[in-house]
């Protein structure tokens, strides 16, 4: 087993904590703030870069195979699809200029 | 691909495999066979302790893949009706608690911090830093479900339950249906959430048997660390769910 | 000391005797003769119900059944055969068999997931039984809402939950192929020197992982509004009856795709041994296999075209389905390439190739038909597109079910059956399939809807749904028929040699049973897949 994981050591797991403290105070003011339009990307931006703190430092991703980094991304990448791919039937669907369409 | 991308049987170099004329089988086997390792939590099906973690490793992910695609749903379903729904949204997001909600997202990412120091303790085979972790990410678990608890039950008293007592707001009582949806996905998506927590703490009470037995160390800690990819995974929807469905339109004071 | 342990490496059949021993084994090979058992009883319920519904359209009158038990009848056919047999069918039975052995392994890479996932259709099967003698299930098997949620009296909520825990039956078995293959090839065995079945399974596991959540969520989603009453997806309250048909189409198109895959990689290994050749195009036949898996996921609207889906987004969902047939096509090409000029014997796995690679083929080229959008506007919701995809559901992915099962036999049992009964059993079935589907294409042309118990008193309609009803027990005589021969061959066929077909593969260098631990020597892997010799050097070791 010990060629496979490294240690990682105890202080990038506290910097790794407070990053995320720090983080989700800065979405609470934002979200305090009124950005407009840009509300939600900043929130889900901040959400994107915690949730990639935890995989890869909390998570250990950072020492795993390029497989498990594929698995990983696969499955966020599959959530996009789905995301992308349905939205594009809802937001086209006033274009027609039907009515009821 | 002429190399294979197994980690080679320790004992079997290229030399062996380059020069086997054997068909399918029959290659100098004994030379295999004697390269097992000796670790007693090697199951039989294995050849090394390493393929053993690296298989679970990359199981445990293929399954937090299936639970990304599975609350993905619920997040399709946000989605959609939040584009047609935006002030639905906004109001019935100003009913959430932010200071319970960022509360509990400080609770999960301590005790993300806790976990990550658990799988640590075992990989450097610090009995007591597993067992003081894990009981600490267990507490800090429970902490969330309790703060949750709080939280659904003031959403009963103010009838922000969906069903037959569903009340809008006074004043919204035009979008209440629409408010009503906001909290079918509030309560489904928290709900869902929360029965994955459960399962969470009942995994780190079989870890923390194991540990408190001293099951673990440098030779031997996959369902730690196994354990603790799931545990992240659950902070890791939280921290999604957080901003989109506490933080919407908050402008100031907190909600109910 | 880990490795072959002390008792001796026999077949797999042997010691431990018991139900203990097998209803709690690790055993991969074990596990498939228990989902063997399973799917098996499922496929006679799921044909008792179609049973039901041929004798009904033999009359134009809808006098057999009320139209309530219909409407249960052609549903429970959909959840049954869909959910409890087509789904688990090759990659439960011949997957779970076969695969560690073609890779050289001792076991899947997670055995104990392995037999839950057994137990996880089990109880998934008794939960959607008790709906079904608790009211049965009228929905269709796609539970379209809001009659799914809201107006249905039949046991929705529960067959909901049997379907909801069914699908983790799946997940686990796509999981563990997953790190079976990547983790577990033996030395040698690279990705390019796998079987072809092996590509087809690892494809077919992608889809389950990434599909299957999403219907889980789904009709979890239809049980929570049915029994809270929570407006997800009813109109009146502001809900989207379409936004459920993304979520169930979302699983359920790639869904059709882990119907056919493993069909597929089955015919790779069939078509390769009953030609002694290797597979032509191995290369584009292993991507086509991923090609189909992902393009599989981009195509789910084309269910949606008369829903109040974008025109433009059917557009986007049309030209990308046409374009996932490409893939398919590759492989017929490479299965009928591979056959010219090879050393073709006609044994009854042969019938079975045959049979798949025509029927495939009208299955296919009639889902073209149905991705032209305009087309589909008047081809949707008729017989047209049930006999289309009959057509690849049971003239593809049965025959190669069939096909598969006969062929692994003598491995997975340890006896040859009878060739004359299996040969019958491929010709009944061919003949019995086409004359009880090929009917339903014209009907569907001439506007006949699909789930309707009663047409019209004019004669075209009542030839042409009698020639369907009449073929459909030719079929069921086929499907029958293995029943017979194949139980005998356990009592009193011959014993099978480790290599009946003279196949090439590591499965074929084991003793037929296998042992529990597969390989007495841990294998090493040095020639390409396919690697057959001409035939006077073949030696049919027994």
């Amino acid at each position: 087993m010990s060629s496979s994981h490294p240690i990682t050591p105890i202080s990038t797991y506290l910097i790794t904590w407070i990053s995320l403290f720090i983080l989700t105070g800065f979405t609470v003011y934002v979200a305090s703030q009124d950005f407009g339009a840009m509300n939600t990307p900043v929130a889900l931006t901040v959400a994107v870069i915690k949730a990639t703190l935890v995989v890869w430092f909390f998570m250990g991703l950072r020492y795993n195979t390029p497989l498990i980094k594929v698995t990983a991304v696969a499955g966020f990448l599959w959530l996009m699809i789905m995301f992308g791919i349905t939205m594009s039937d809802y937001i086209s669907r006033p274009w027609l200029g039907v009515p009821g369409r | 691909m002429a190399k294979p991308s197994t980690p080679l049987r320790p004992g079997l170099d290229e030399k062996t495999l380059a020069h086997s004329h054997a068909a399918s089988m029959g290659a100098p086997a004994h030379a295999l066979h004697s390269a097992h390792d000796e670790n007693p939590n090697l199951q039989h099906h294995f050849f090394s302790m390493d393929q053993q973690l690296e298989a679970s490793i990359l199981g445990m992910w293929v399954f937090l893949v299936t639970e990304v695609m599975f609350f993905g749903g619920l997040f399709m379903a946000y989605i959609v009706y939040r584009t047609m729904y935006p002030t639905a949204w906004v109001e019935s997001s100003h009913e959430l608690n932010v200071i319970l909600g960022g509360i509990n997202t400080g609770v999960l990412i301590v005790s993300s911090f806790t976990m990550a120091m658990a799988v640590r303790s075992a990989q450097t085979g610090s009995r007591n830093g597993q067992i003081f972790n894990l009981i600490g990410t267990m507490i800090l678990g429970s902490t969330f479900l309790v703060i949750k608890y709080f939280e659904y039950a003031a959403k009963f008293t103010h009838h922000l339950v969906p069903g037959p007592h569903f009340q809008a707001p006074a004043g919204m009582e035009a979008i209440g249906n629409q408010m009503q949806i906001f909290f079918a996905l509030y309560f489904i998506m928290t709900g869902i959430h929360a029965a994955h927590m459960v399962i969470g703490i009942v995994l780190m009470a079989v870890i923390l048997v194991m540990a408190w037995r001293g099951k673990f160390g440098p030779h031997y800690y996959t369902p730690v660390e196994v354990g603790g990819l799931y545990w992240h995974f659950v902070d890791i929807v939280w921290i999604f769910l957080f901003p989109l469905l506490y933080l919407l339109g908050f402008h100031g004071g907190p909600g109910a | 000391m880990a490795t072959v342990p002390q008792q001796e490496n026999h077949s797999y059949l042997g010691a431990p005797y018991g139900l203990a021993a097998w209803l709690l084994t690790k055993d991969h090979k074990r596990i498939a003769i228990l989902y063997l058992i399973s799917i098996t009883i499922f496929f006679a319920v799921g044909g008792m119900f179609a049973a039901g519904i041929r004798l009904e359209l033999t009359t134009p009158q809808g006098d057999l059944w009320s139209p309530d038990m219909y409407n249960k009848l052609f549903t429970l056919h959909g959840v049954v055969m869909i959910f409890f047999f087509l789904i688990p069918s090759i990659p439960a039975v011949l997957g779970n068999f076969m695969l560690p052995i073609m890779i050289g392994a001792k076991d899947l890479a997670f055995p104990r997931i392995n037999l839950l996932s057994w137990y996880i259709y089990v109880v998934g099967a008794i939960i959607t039984l008790a709906a079904v003698f608790a009211g049965g299930l009228d929905t269709g098997w796609t539970f379209y809402t809001p009659y799914s949620s809201i107006s249905s009296e039949t046991a929705v909520t529960t067959a909901a939950l049997g379907v909801f825990v069914t699908g983790f039956s799946s997940i686990l078995t796509g999981l563990n192929f997953i790190v079976t293959v990547h983790r577990m090839r033996a030395p040698g065995m690279t990705w390019f020197r796998l079987p072809l079945f092996v590509w087809a399974q690892y494809a077919t596991s992608l889809v389950m992982i990434l599909g299957t959540p999403v219907i889980a969520i789904t009709v979890l989603l239809v049980a929570a509004e049915r029994a809270l009453h929570l407006g997800i997806f009813d109109p009146k309250l502001g809900g989207d009856p379409v936004l459920f048909q993304h979520l169930f189409w979302f699983y359920s198109h790639p869904a059709v795709y882990i119907m056919i895959l493993p069909g597929m990689g089955v015919m790779s290994e069939l078509v390769a041994a009953v030609s002694r050749k290797q597979v032509f195009g191995y290369g584009f036949v292993a991507f086509s296999s991923l090609a189909i898996a992902i393009l599989g996921f981009l195509v789910w609207g084309h269910h949606l075209f008369v829903s109040s889906q974008s025109i433009y987004a059917g557009l986007v969902f049309s030209i990308i389905t046409m374009l996932v047939a490409v893939p398919s096509a590759v492989k017929t090409f490479n299965w009928a390439a591979t056959m010219y000029k090879g050393s073709v014997t006609w044994e009854s796995p042969t019938y079975w190739v045959l049979g798949f690679m025509g029927l495939f083929t009208i299955g296919g080229l009639t889902g073209l038909f149905l991705a032209t959008m305009g087309l589909d506007i008047h081809l949707t919701d008729t017989y047209f597109v049930v006999a289309h995809f009959h057509y690849i559901m049971v003239g593809g992915a049965i025959m190669a079910y069939m096909g598969g099962l006969h062929f692994y036999w003598p491995k997975m049992t340890g006896k040859m059956f009878s060739e004359a009964g299996a040969k019958a059993s491929a010709i009944l079935v061919f003949v019995g399939f086409n004359f009880t589907f090929f009917p339903q294409f014209l009907l569907g042309y001439l506007g006949m809807p699909r789930r309707y118990h009663a047409y019209p008193a004019e004669p075209i309609w009542q030839v042409l749904n009698v020639l369907s009803s009449a073929g459909a027990s030719i079929l069921a005589l086929g499907y029958l028929l293995p029943a017979f021969y194949f139980t005998y061959s356990l009592f009193k066929g011959k014993a099978a040699p480790a290599n009946p077909w003279g196949a090439t593969g590591l499965e074929w260098q084991v003793p037929s049973p296998p042992p529990t631990f597969n390989f007495d020597e841990d294998p090493v892997v040095n020639e390409p897949a396919y690697h057959y010799k001409p035939r006077h050097e073949v030696h049919v070791n027994g």
